[in-house]
């Protein structure tokens, strides 16, 4: 390489004002850590105390203890399930409410807004919250786990495919209304097709993320691998917490590893 | 027949784009429209299957009053007229055979529509279609997969699987080279004369005009100022469509709606 | 070719007639075979109807009357996202520095990589839980919990752009004779700050999320308050504060989206 081609010129990189506000940004962001620090509910002995608590914790831990891990498995592979399904259903539901939330699909301003406060409601509440709900409505088990995530999972798709819907180019729309097509057959065969790489991608990020959402239902009761841990944290099992740690982490792995291949494969 | 009686296409706010036009096609010639851009050929077509709402007049095709139809009876009239796009307007993501297909969805069932069992007939015709248009062999390609021209040969298939009475054609060579764009006028042309066909074209190259077809209509500023064969076409024509301000026609031109 | 053709069908995606019966068949199997086998109680599910009914019943109108310990909550969850944030980002950059490929040795690289999976595979409620267990309930778990989350998303972005960066300028700083620490200073912080800042304002917004969730497994703010009202059946308090949750979500994924967009 011959004369580095450095453009940046230190000496008239900002204006006063600029940097004003940068020392102000700066100044008002050292504030505001200082409030958090201060004013925090800690007993600062047992920050100071917790690397070792935590060192402590993880020697407890190994070596993992797999006797429990047939069952383990088991559960897991209903983890899996959970997630699947709840995506599955997740994805029929939402393209509905995309078709509604979409401004140029959407029969009127009401429907409009009805898809738009669909979508909201759902993303704004987190998987756990809703899995709160649904515990108290469908008793503990994985029915509430499986409800959980596909409220919040139609959100998410719903709106990402709603995007898709409004960037679709016009012309092929235009060219079949001008051969007399229904509106319905001109959706089928101008918007769907046109939508269709997006709400794969959407569908196998959603299942990749529904994953690990699954793997902490049971922390509150909505079933799959959670509930296996909440019972081996409750009776100080150490080693089986390790072992059910690694079977987690071996699942979220497996399932990157997977959802990137049928990404590969379908689009 | 198709007869245009004082047509005004008024955008909201603005001066009109077309200006109480006239504008008779009989039988089965091939008609250009020439006009620089913001003249209103585009919308003047569109008009013809109320893509674009007009404003005021009379369009009559074979009988049947089009500016007032609206839901079912709007669509069982679109269906009788064939439509060309500049930008080929295909779906990409579908195969030829769908793109050809989606010509017959004013006619076959939801149910054949969303399934893709399309009727024999439709099937024997769209496969003769392409044979003459030289494209049947892409059958099972997805539209992407093409070229111009040969998307292009898809567009017109499209429309023709409609059974049209009348083709409109917006620009349809203007995204294509030189010698694709001649070999596209000149299919239009003849299927034009083989299908007894009344073909309606904008279009922008006056050389291409005056080759491919038996009349030209010249339009400045939502007027048509030129009505004759090719023959007649001369400088001072000419000078007239294409030249001037829209100072000098005291009315400023709207942009067309879609190029 | 013969013109007469009256028959087409769209080509299937999978070409091969066997593998593609096997994999239709396999997925029907598969639902079928997943929703059967789940541990469904269908009885207990079927009495979920009238629970609703008893719990919206109990949420309608919600109650604000406990205002101050909602607020009292919000600010633990504000504090323990500055925080986490704060201490997630600080401890990104060395650790984007080690997973970035252009950068550092191989070793180094897999640990840094390893450190980024590790913390990105697990959700922050399982994170939280385990603190919990190891430094008590409370904040404190709340925001190392969110400290680990932030290292998964921020070192992982930060070192795909430490693996963008332009290399001359580094060799520039090298050519002219500078040390490890100016040409990091010099050639590389400026290439990085304007994505760090956005990172971090985007950061702090996803910390808020997620503070209020880590809370509901013990990890200190609005989380836990939110749990507490629903073991006790206060499902007016509970629906108040999931409507605080969500208007305060709204709020700050709007100004955070109005700042990286000014940056």
């Amino acid at each position: 390489m011959s004369l580095p081609d450095m453009d940046r010129d230190d000496w008239s990189r900002f204006t006063t004002r600029q940097r004003l506000t940068r020392y102000g940004s700066l100044i008002v962001t050292l504030l505001v850590i200082a409030w958090s620090v201060s004013s925090i509910d800690v007993i600062w002995a047992w920050v100071w105390d917790a690397p070792s608590q935590m060192g402590d914790l993880l020697a407890r831990m190994f070596p993992p203890d797999p006797r429990n891990l047939p069952n383990i498995l088991q559960v897991l592979w209903e983890t899996v399930n959970i997630a699947t399904i709840a995506t599955f259903f997740a994805v029929l539901i939402s393209l509905p409410v995309a078709y509604l939330a979409a401004r140029n699909t959407t029969p009127n301003l009401a429907t409009l807004w009805l898809g738009r406060f669909i979508l909201v409601s759902s993303r704004s509440i987190n998987t756990i919250i809703w899995a709160l709900l649904f515990v108290a409505i469908f008793g503990p088990g994985v029915v509430a786990g499986i409800v959980a995530i596909m409220f919040r999972s139609v959100g998410f798709i719903g709106k990402l495919l709603g995007e898709a819907i409004e960037e679709i180019d016009r012309r092929p729309v235009e060219a079949l209304e001008a051969t007399g097509a229904s509106r319905l057959k001109v959706i089928v065969y101008a918007i769907v097709p046109q939508v269709m790489p997006t709400f794969w991608a959407v569908s196998i990020l959603r299942w990749d993320i529904n994953l690990r959402e699954s793997t902490v239902l049971g922390l509150v009761g909505a079933g799959g691998i959670g509930i296996i841990l909440q019972g081996a944290i409750d009776t100080f099992n150490w080693p089986e917490v390790a072992m059910v740690l690694l079977a987690i982490l071996a699942l979220v792995i497996l399932g990157e590893i997977a959802s990137a291949m049928i990404r590969r494969r379908i689009l | 027949m198709l007869r245009i009686t004082d047509l005004v296409k008024r955008y909201a706010g603005g001066d009109p784009v077309l200006k109480n036009l006239d504008l008779t096609v009989e039988g089965e010639s091939v008609v250009s429209i020439i006009g620089s851009s913001g003249a209103g050929k585009s919308t003047l077509l569109r008009c013809i299957n109320k893509l674009v709402e007009p404003s005021s007049g009379s369009i009559v095709l074979n009988g049947m009053e089009l500016t007032t139809l609206k839901g079912r009876k709007l669509r069982e009239a679109r269906r009788k007229i064939g439509m060309v796009f500049q930008g080929f307007n295909l779906v990409d993501r579908l195969t030829v055979m769908e793109n050809v297909q989606s010509g017959r969805l004013g006619y076959i069932s939801t149910w054949s529509a969303i399934s893709r069992r399309y009727p024999k007939q439709d099937i024997r015709r769209a496969y003769e279609l392409m044979e003459r248009v030289g494209i049947a062999h892409y059958a099972d390609k997805r539209a992407d997969e093409l070229s111009g021209g040969e998307r292009q040969r898809v567009g017109v298939v499209r429309a023709l699987m409609q059974e049209p009475e009348i083709l409109l054609a917006d620009e349809p060579t203007a995204s294509l080279d030189p010698k694709t764009s001649e070999q596209i006028m000149q299919l239009l042309r003849d299927l034009a004369r083989e299908l007894s066909l009344p073909v309606l074209i904008n279009i922008h190259n006056v050389a291409e005009a005056r080759q491919y077809t038996d009349r030209i209509v010249g339009m400045r500023y939502g007027r048509i100022i030129f009505d004759g064969p090719p023959a007649e076409l001369d400088e001072t024509a000419m000078d007239r469509i294409y030249s001037g301000s829209p100072a000098a026609d005291r009315a400023s031109p709207q942009p067309e709606p879609v190029s | 070719m013969s013109a007469t053709r009256d028959s087409w069908r769209k080509p299937p995606m999978i070409a091969n007639p066997v593998l593609r019966w096997v994999t239709i068949l396999g997925i029907f199997a598969y639902i079928l075979w997943s929703v059967a086998t789940l541990p469904i109680d269908w009885q207990r599910v079927a009495e979920g109807l009238v629970r609703a009914q008893r719990i919206f019943s109990g949420a309608i109108p919600p109650s604000f009357e406990r205002s101050g310990l909602l607020i009292d909550g919000f600010l633990e969850s504000l504090k323990i996202a500055i925080l986490a944030t704060f201490g997630g980002v600080l401890l990104s950059i060395p650790i984007a520095f080690m997973a970035a490929g252009n950068i550092a040795p191989r070793p180094i690289f897999y640990l840094g990589r390893a450190i980024i999976i590790l913390a990105r595979s697990f959700h922050p409620v399982i994170v939280a839980i385990i603190f919990v267990k190891a430094v008590g309930f409370g904040p404190l778990a709340g925001v190392l919990t969110l400290i680990i989350y932030s290292i998964g998303f921020v070192a992982k972005m930060l070192a795909e752009r430490i693996e963008e960066i332009d290399f001359g300028q580094v060799e520039a700083m090298r050519a002219a004779g500078a040390s490890f620490l100016p040409t990091l200073f010099y050639a590389i912080f400026p290439q990085i700050l304007p994505r760090q800042i956005g990172l971090t304002i985007y950061q702090l917004d996803s910390n808020l999320r997620a503070s209020a969730v880590v809370g509901i497994v013990g990890a200190g703010g609005i989380g836990a308050t939110l749990a507490n009202a629903f073991g006790r059946y206060d499902y007016d308090f509970a629906l108040a504060i999931t409507m605080v949750i969500i208007g305060v979500i709204l709020i700050s994924e709007a100004v955070s989206g109005q700042i990286r967009k000014r940056i």
